[in-house]
């Protein structure tokens, strides 16, 4: 109802034929979402073909344990990303204290980091043999294992330290540009009314920033259901290996793939959910005043606190793992070394700026659409696009794989019949192929990105365009882009660091002699020739580091009301 | 007029790809790879160097049977490579490779390591072994996988995640031989004497047993190699010399042996140099590379094992056929769950 009556926005006063109007934006909508929602759905079909009934095996045995083990690192990762991301996201954002200008973009630097690279640098610093254990072996002259206890990495609790560590930049990144397109006065009407920082964050400035958090931590969550690298490592049973065991070991993708639909399930529930717990809120900016934000200035054991808190996060999650790989690029360097790094280089940016660019294009479009033309097909049509994050990467590229397969083998058919020529495979095995992967499985984070910083934006602007004449279009070019620039930035950084790291979709789905950074470095990490991987793994570091920094300065400048200032804060 | 003239441009240039392809296809050989390039690559540059044919490569190491299959006849694929028997016989099982008959194959490979009719060949063999520490494993302790799982060695195993393939495949070699009900009674035995829960790779039990962590340690033999003779990470030269090498069940059916293998996909466009491809990979010239690069044993009789292999002497292996164990790997799979053998 309330949903209605804020987001249809009616009667351009420019008339269009209507054929038009339905055109773009609901067949657009309907376009996209059934493109990218046909690979998911091919697996939720593979989950039906015939195959060896598993589930009575999998019940009776193993299937508990993985839930178990699953849950508890979604809770563990969860809790961890929100603490460390929207803590730091709101100290570094409201509050003023040492190194604040330098941890507003360095905070974001762990999410650079593959979780698999990381993993393997902490094992090699903690595990038995490790220069901690053993320097404490020296000091208290334990000899063996049994002599003392020391917290095995390769665990739950270590695979979630793990992803915890690389993750929380999602939370971070969205908590900030939401605590920034906050206007103060609501926050100075709560300090006003008598509340002082700390009531003012958990009543105000939190639940007007839920949206983003929700969606960065659904983010770090479909990213630790998907994680196969860290768990394998560490034999930490969770769902995703169970469904990698029943198609590789038992040779069942049927089976896998009902895993797979099972896990897609839940995680829908888990959205909707979300989703109907606050379906009846709205997060508009009322007023466009946009003063200065207040940085409180922190003095003291306070800003020691929190200048030594956002130090030791940066420390563990970037500065740590790089230092260790760039030692180790020191020491192979011969091995490491190699001209054909660069091209791997170049074919992974080129990828994901390319993935990056389409990815929030497409966001953009569909948001925007769903905004104006409203009603619940088109919402959850825009769902229905989203869903390709929830499976696992390479259960995705199967999915993918069959329907270009599909595509391409019928075509040829097509055109043998009427031409009598083969046109052979089109996109099966190209460029076009990892692109589309990508694309199915990275519309989750610029979609959700975009969609909740357009919510933000009142519906009476959309009206006061409107009737000054412009169309949908010129008004989502001229107001509405503007105003969510930054989650734009966002949304695109996000797709892009992501493609830097994906590795199972671009493995199974490429052309042929084709290496990007990142299945580089896993062909010689899996065997833990770490050495070798060291120069290539920090490509994917550097080059996604780059855009991390310029976007974040980017997010900063973005703030609205900023311009003209002369410098925030 | 338009479309006619559209229709045809784009009739030249379908034309023109195909004709293109036709034409490079006759120096080329696509192949689907599920072992490591940094593995195959002085491979397959020597076998470009010899013979003028250029090889493409793709390297996946999940869902290879599943591109196969969505690509259908159109297929680039002209061969594939495994790194495990398993693979082989499910591409055999869901008829993605042709028969292919070769003098040639047939003289380098000995018949248990290629498929009777040719469906695949096998091109490397390794050895599961068992790692002893030098000093706390007494000569006479570990004489058997079946010893692992005795009384005398609790606590003091260390294995890595039991599904792994290389673990599935031995544990199928136990069906295989010993029935169900038996390989999950060894199964059990072995999970309880494990020292620490199963993690790592195997390389990674080797220096477990090095630290003292446990005693003994499953792995494949060509890592013992890569570990003794590491010179960019000679820590790992320690770890080797702090173990013997013991060949299991040489008393009875031998120790447990896998191959790496090649096979010709049914979509084929370049079969003869996918067959080329394959007697290379055989020839004593790529046999030598494989045992002294990577320290697998060479299937082809009379090329030389390289010298620290050679050192640990012959042994007997396990004389089922490969095929057959392949048939147990579910089951295995299922066993390995039900034992909760990585909890």
């Amino acid at each position: 109802m309330a949903q209605a009556a804020t987001q249809t926005i009616v009667s351009a006063p420019r008339q269009k034929a209507w054929f038009l109007r339905f055109d773009l934006w609901t067949s657009g909508i309907i376009l996209v979402a059934v493109l990218a929602a046909v690979p998911v759905l091919t697996v939720v079909w593979l989950a039906f073909t015939p195959g060896d009934d598993i589930w009575q095996h999998l019940t009776s045995t193993v299937l508990p344990d993985y839930i178990k083990t699953t849950l508890t690192l979604m809770l563990g990762v969860g809790l961890g990303t929100i603490v460390l991301g929207v803590g730091s996201g709101w100290l570094v954002t409201m509050c003023r204290f040492p190194g604040k200008r330098i941890f507003e973009w360095a905070l974001l630097l762990p999410m650079a980091m593959p979780a698999y690279v990381i993993a393997y640098v902490y094992t090699d610093i903690l595990e038995y043999a490790g220069p901690i254990q053993n320097t404490l072996r020296d000091i208290f002259e334990w000899q063996t294992k049994r002599d003392y206890w020391f917290p095995e990495i390769r665990s739950v609790g270590g695979a979630t330290a793990m992803l915890t560590l690389v993750l929380y930049p999602y939370v971070y990144m969205l908590s900030r540009a939401a605590f920034l397109e906050q206007s103060v006065c609501v926050l100075e009407a709560s300090r006003v009314l008598g509340r002082g920082p700390w009531r003012s964050f958990f009543s105000v400035a939190l639940p007007l920033a839920r949206p983003a958090i929700v969606i960065g931590v659904s983010l770090v969550l479909m990213e630790t259901l998907n994680d196969f690298g860290t768990v394998d490592f560490f034999a930490v049973n969770t769902f995703t290996l169970g469904i990698f065991d029943v198609w590789m070991n038992m040779n069942n993708v049927a089976g896998a793939a009902k895993l797979a639909t099972l896990l897609l399930a839940f995680v829908m529930v888990l959205v909707l959910a979300e989703r109907f717990a606050r379906r009846k809120q709205r997060f508009h900016n009322t007023n466009s005043k946009y003063n200065d934000l207040p940085g409180y200035r922190l003095t003291g054991n306070k800003a020691f606190l929190a200048t030594s808190g956002c130090l030791a996060i940066i420390f563990l999650g970037f500065i740590l793992p790089c230092a260790v790989l760039v030692s180790l690029a020191i020491s192979h360097f011969d091995d490491a070394a190699n001209e054909v790094v660069f091209d791997h280089a170049v074919n992974s940016v080129m990828l994901s700026s390319l993935t990056a660019f389409l990815a929030v294009v497409i966001a953009i479009f569909m948001a925007y659409g769903v905004r104006i033309r409203g009603g619940k097909i088109l919402s959850s049509m825009a769902r229905l696009a989203s869903m390709g994050y929830a499976v696992p990467g390479s259960v995705l590229a199967v999915g993918v794989m069959y329907v270009l397969g599909n595509v391409d083998n019928s075509i040829d058919a097509a055109m043998r019949d009427t031409f009598g020529i083969s046109t052979g495979l089109l996109f099966s095995g190209t460029i076009a192929a990892v692109t589309f992967g990508y694309l199915v499985r990275f519309l989750a984070l610029s979609f959700g990105t975009v969609e909740a910083s357009l919510a933000k934006v009142t519906p009476s602007m959309d009206g006061a365009s409107r009737s000054l004449g412009h169309g949908p279009f010129s008004t989502m070019r001229k107001i509405h882009v503007p105003l969510i620039r930054s989650s734009v930035l966002t949304a695109s950084m996000l797709v892009f660091v992501d493609c830097m790291k994906e590795l199972p979709l671009t493995t199974i789905l490429r052309p042929f002699n084709f290496e990007t950074l990142a299945t580089f470095v896993h062909q010689y990490a899996s065997d833990e020739q770490l050495g070798e991987a060291s120069l290539a793994a920090l490509g994917i570091v550097g080059f996604g580091i780059i855009p991390v920094i310029v976007l974040s300065f980017a997010i900063a400048r973005s703030r609205p009301g900023h311009i003209g200032k002369g410098g925030a804060t | 007029m338009n479309t006619k003239r559209h229709l045809r441009g784009i009739a030249a240039i379908v034309g023109c790809i195909t004709f293109t392809s036709a034409a490079l296809a006759a120096q080329e050989v696509n192949l689907y790879s599920e072992r490591q390039p940094f593995l195959i690559s002085p491979l397959l540059k020597a076998f470009t160097d010899d013979s003028g044919i250029k090889v493409n490569m793709v390297y996946i190491n999940k869902g290879m049977q599943e591109r196969l299959k969505s690509e259908a006849a159109n297929s680039p694929a002209d061969a594939v490579l495994t790194s495990d028997i398993g693979n082989l016989h499910n591409l055999v099982k869901a008829g993605l490779v042709q028969p292919v008959t070769s003098r040639i194959l047939e003289t380098n490979i000995p018949s248990q390591y290629r498929h009777p009719d040719g469906l695949w060949y096998g091109l490397t063999m390794r050895a599961r072994i068992i790692y002893a520490h030098k000093q706390r494993v007494k000569p006479g302790e570990i004489n058997s996988y079946e010893d692992l799982a005795g009384p005398h060695m609790k606590n003091r195993v260390c294995v890595r995640s039991g599904k792994h393939m290389y673990n599935i495949s031995l544990l199928a070699s136990v069906v295989a031989n010993k029935g169900e009900a038996g390989a999950e009674q060894w199964a059990k035995g072995l999970k309880a004497n494990l020292g620490r829960k199963p993690q790592g790779n195997d390389r990674a039990q080797v220096k477990a047993v090095f630290e003292g962590v446990c005693d003994v340690a499953l792995g494949n033999t060509y890592y013992m190699g890569k570990m003794a003779t590491n010179e960019k990470s000679p820590e790992q030269k320690d770890w080797a010399a702090a173990v013997n090498v013991i060949f299991p069940n040489q008393g009875d059916r031998g120790t447990h042996v896998n191959i790496s293998g090649g096979a010709v996909t049914k979509s084929a466009k370049n079969k003869d140099n996918a067959i080329l491809l394959l007697e290379f990979l055989s020839s004593a010239q790529a046999q030598k590379i494989y045992a002294e690069l990577n320290f697998e044993y060479p299937v082809k009789a009379g090329v030389k094992r390289h010298p620290l292999v050679a050192s640990w002497g012959d042994f007997k292996a396990d004389q089922t056929n490969l095929a057959k164990i392949a048939e147990q790997r579910t089951t295995a799979s299922k066993i390995m769950d039900k034992v909760a053998f990585n909890n």
